[in-house]
């Protein structure tokens, strides 16, 4: 149930039209106010003229996955009108813009409609058709600001801070949200039931997406080169990534640049610079979704079986195909895992949250340049493009990048003979050279059979030793990633098991199920292959549920192949929608599940 | 079977470069390719080149997709590294490599399956990128390792092996290259070995991507009668353009006697190449006559040679990026993080 600092509002519009900004404010005002607080941005494939929406969470807890109900709806899109004002929850609060009458639409019996005419007080009050457009969304922002008891001052600092230059915009700002206000302060009531009272629950946070997160790790990682072809939700990585070297990786002396960031023709291209670049001793990355993965197959499978490292981050959409690209899913992780011909498999690092993020790209370049193959960050449109409240990201200056083994000039000297593929150490990473550092460790990089000292070879036995130690590799890979999370109930017999951007959402219907006196397990994967503690936790709990963001349970097929614990032992839960999770799902299907199973 | 690598016996007597190296230095494995083709001539004039300039080879880094002509690159320069990647993507793996290490010569080998069909776009993006690198097109019009059909770069009326004629248009990489922005424009053809080393010692020292489309006959699938990439046809048919001398910058310049008709180009490294013009009246530094006479010779069943079109003063890869002169890879770890108390000021802009 709602109430003061734990309730949910959301903001329907047409995209295009200026109510981003309006609606950051708004969550940024109230995070500033020390409470936390969560944005989802439900956005079209489009650049204008479609619908769009933007959700605000508010939680004194701390929740951040997505709301299960909505207190509160601002409905200012006619084309979405019917579907709008269903989401209001019994009870709940919509506010309209009454310029026009009521849309006999928006009329709904046990929910309280406020109308506030936005549009004709911008018209009245502003010459321009733009200013008229934008500034209803800060006028909206204003009736908020009213209902809500959103502390004013900030939200006027606020404007300050972002237009303290442009005299003419931070005055329009400034008059636009006290239209909204001085509306709705004189004619409705106020503040609503719900409503917000300053905390101090946000001084060691941030707000930050996950793109934005994953590009500064891979600067902190030392990464020079990025290539990349713009692709939804993944290009807001790249761009930021720019935008970190720009700041810190300028040479103050001459003005260029320690780093290099390639637009590429496609993904295909893209991953072969990356694959280039980290070949010849660079930390290399580059950035898609789904559809770039599947055009990178190839590219994936010669880093794999070439054994050199480069780094994925793939920013999962819905597929399959083109499928939704603005909306989120897990759909890629099947694809990830085998990705390419022929026997291969991959290390791939799921964060939950942006804060992850910052931590395992770094990760990511590590394991890729010590493991000498292809690492992929798998990462979503919920956690790449949405506004997380995050811990402050922190860094360590004693972090050292684990460059793996790399035989230089000098360590060469000592070598009676360099062969590229010989496990010299037992534990199947072979050294290797990088091109310029001498002749006596140069060698031919080939996708085709190669043996031991990277001769090409159609010699069964050459050919097998090879792959072998490559899969050795990989045993001793799965203990070196990141061990899943468990949190652990007295007793429990029955677990929960997630993955990546679910983590919010399965954490509080941990909870909630708790409240209802259900004790479960939970357990979070970070990564592939799964550690030894992932069979451990399916062994222990006689009732497992799995929950995902994809239609064929590909977790579930993973843990399945790779445990060797039956697949229809675990059940799963699955959402689909494209929509960021909500608790609701998993709550749902463990009650129902444990009240008709007997005991 | 495995990779036969060649006895290492060495006669006292060859000749030996700057580095002491004999051209036997610059040799790699032994050739797998059919006895006669066209690309071993292609890698024994790279051979030549890579010695007459004293190129060191671990300095160099060999580059290459899939088909016969990209499994040369195992045949000359041993102690390079290299990379055979995936078939019509060497352009990109080798913008990678070039972007990380700047300061490595990099030989591209590539054939017109390669190029033109399936690395089509990689090709001309490299060519837009302006990565530095040399770029051997080695061009039989047709597909070898799979047995005879038709390439990309197969002339209309062209016929196969087994007297199927090609009916589609081919695809010029030389009218492609002049018209994507190439800075540096050539043809060869593997059986003129002494048009092709000056041409290669040029390109190799070209800042930027220098394209040379080596046209080099498929003895086992197109050098019968009716094929245009045959030995015979390109005997007939060569026109060649310019005689390109090169001259390292070592060494002094000395114009020939009827030196009105040279052209002088200054690479960026302080080497010349002096153009000759073997046609009357060419320019190799003006693109639009490049591309007319290429036309041109076309039309009359001719194949222009040479090095058509050469600039000097074109922006690469790192200058368009304003990449610093270290390669990125060898820049130390503390040059490229910033750091703890730079992420703890960054966070309060995310607040």
């Amino acid at each position: 149930m709602s109430g003061t600092n734990d309730f949910a509002f959301k903001m329907a519009t047409v995209n295009g039209t200026g109510s981003a900004s309006a609606n950051s404010l708004l969550m940024q005002a109230i995070f500033r106010m020390g409470i936390p607080v969560t944005g989802k941005n439900i956005f079209p494939s489009n650049i204008q003229g479609l619908p769009t929406w933007y959700e605000i969470r508010v939680s004194k807890d701390g929740y951040t996955a997505r709301p299960p109900e909505i207190d509160l709806v601002v409905a200012l899109n006619p084309s979405t009108y019917a579907k709008d004002v269903a989401t209001v929850r019994p009870g709940g609060y919509l506010l309209y813009d009454s310029s026009w009458p009521l849309d006999p639409t928006l009329a709904r019996k046990g929910i309280t409609i406020l109308g506030v005419p936005f549009g004709q007080m911008c018209i009245q009050a502003f010459e321009r058709d733009r200013d008229r457009t934008l500034l209803r969304n800060i006028a909206y922002a204003g009736a908020l600001v009213a209902l809500l008891e959103i502390d004013r001052q900030v939200v006027e600092e606020m404007l300050n801070e972002k237009f303290g230059k442009k005299k003419a915009l931070l005055e329009a700002n400034h008059r636009a949200i006290r239209l909204g206000y001085d509306y709705a302060m004189e004619h409705l009531e106020h503040p609503l039931p719900f409503h917000l009272e300053r905390m101090d629950k946000t001084s060691d946070s941030i707000v930050m997406d996950g793109n934005t997160a994953c590009a500064l790790g891979a600067v902190y990682a030392g990464a020079t080169v990025g290539a990349w072809y713009p692709i939804t939700p993944s290009t807001s990585l790249m761009e930021a990534f720019k935008g970190f070297c720009q700041k810190y990786r300028v040479d103050a002396d001459t003005g260029l640049n320690k780093y290099c960031i390639l637009q590429a023709e496609d993904e295909l291209s893209a991953a072969g610079i990356a694959i280039g670049a980290a070949w010849m001793g660079a930390r290399a990355f580059t950035n898609t979704s789904g559809p770039g993965i599947s055009l990178m197959q190839e590219f994936i499978g010669l880093a794999y079986y070439t054994e050199i490292p480069a780094v994925f981050f793939d920013v999962q959409r819905c597929g399959p195909a083109t499928g939704m690209p603005t909306r989120t899913q897990q759909a890629d992780l099947m694809s990830l895992a085998y990705a390419s011909h022929g026997d291969t498999k991959h290390i791939v690092l799921f964060p939950a949250d942006p804060g992850e993020c910052f931590e395992m790209s770094v990760t990511a370049f590590d394991l890729a340049e010590r493991f000498q193959t292809p690492v992929f960050v798998a990462s979503d449109l919920d956690i790449g493009m949405n506004d997380w409240m995050v811990p402050r990201l922190q860094w360590d200056d004693d972090y050292r990048p684990d460059r793996g083994k790399v035989l230089d000039a000098a360590a060469l000297e000592k070598v009676k003979k360099f062969s590229r593929y010989l496990d010299v150490d037992g534990d199947g990473i072979a050294a290797r050279t990088l091109p310029g550092s001498g002749a006596k460790g140069a060698y031919f990089v080939r996708g085709s059979g190669h043996d031991k000292h990277a001769a090409y070879t159609e010699d069964s036995d050459a050919y097998q030793e090879v792959v072998d130690r490559i899969a050795r590799k990989f045993e001793y890979a799965a203990l070196a990633v990141p061990k899943a999370e468990l949190r652990l109930q007295d007793g429990s017999e029955t677990g929960v098991i997630t993955i990546g951007s679910c983590d919010a959402a399965v954490r509080e219907a941990v909870d909630r199920l708790r409240e209802q006196g259900i004790h479960v397990d939970f357990m979070r994967i970070k990564a592939f292959p799964f550690g030894p503690e992932v069979r451990d936790f399916l062994v222990r709990h006689a009732n497992t549920f799995v929950i995902e963001q994809n239609r064929d349970a590909q977790l579930r097929a993973l843990l399945a192949i790779e445990t060797g614990i039956p697949r229809d032992l675990m059940i799963p839960v699955l959402d689909y929608s494209g929509m960021p999770l909500t608790c609701t799902a998993l709550v749902a299907a463990v009650t129902k599940y444990l009240t008709e199973v007997p005991t | 079977m495995t990779s036969i690598t060649k006895p290492p016996v060495r006669h006292p007597g060859l000749p030996r470069n700057a580095l002491g190296l004999t051209r036997r230095d610059y040799e790699g494995s032994m050739s797998t390719l059919c006895a006669g083709c066209g690309h071993d001539s292609v890698t024994a004039a790279l051979i030549q080149a890579f010695w007459e300039l004293d190129l060191p080879p671990d300095r160099a880094a060999k580059m290459s997709g899939i088909g016969c002509s990209s499994k040369t690159t195992a045949y000359f320069m041993k102690e390079s590294h290299g990379f055979n990647s995936v078939h019509g993507r060497m352009p990109s793996v080798t913008s990678g490599a070039n972007a990380a290490n700047r300061d490595l010569t990099y030989i591209g080998i590539s054939g017109d399956g390669d190029s033109l069909s399936i690395g089509l776009g990689q090709m001309c993006h490299a060519i837009r990128r302006n990565v530095n690198m040399l770029y051997m097109l080695e061009n039989n019009g047709v597909y070898g390792l799979t047995k005879g059909q038709f390439s990309a770069s197969a002339d209309i009326g062209s016929t196969s092996k087994k007297g199927e004629a090609n009916e589609q248009a081919p695809i010029d990489p030389v009218l492609l290259a002049l018209t994507l922005g190439a800075t540096f424009v050539a043809r060869s053809f593997s059986g003129d070995k002494a048009q092709l080393v000056p041409i290669i010692k040029t390109g190799l020292t070209h800042r930027g991507f220098a394209l040379i489309d080596v046209i080099s006959p498929c003895v086992s699938f197109n050098d019968h009668d009716g094929s245009t990439k045959s030995y015979a046809y390109m005997r007939e048919h060569e026109m060649e353009a310019v005689d390109v001398d090169f001259v390292p910058l070592r060494r002094e310049i000395t114009l020939p006697e009827d030196h009105a008709a040279v052209t002088v180009v200054q690479l960026h490294d302080g080497s010349t190449v002096r153009l000759r013009a073997t046609a009357p009246g060419y320019d190799a530094t003006n693109r639009e006559a490049a591309y007319r006479h290429v036309r041109s010779c076309q039309k009359r069943g001719e194949v222009a040679t040479g090095l058509l079109f050469i600039d000097d003063a074109g922006r690469d890869l790192h200058d368009m990026n304003r990449t610093v002169g270290t390669p990125l890879a060898e820049l130390p770890f503390e040059a490229l993080c910033p750091g703890k108390a730079a992420l703890d000021a960054l966070m309060e802009r995310y607040r």
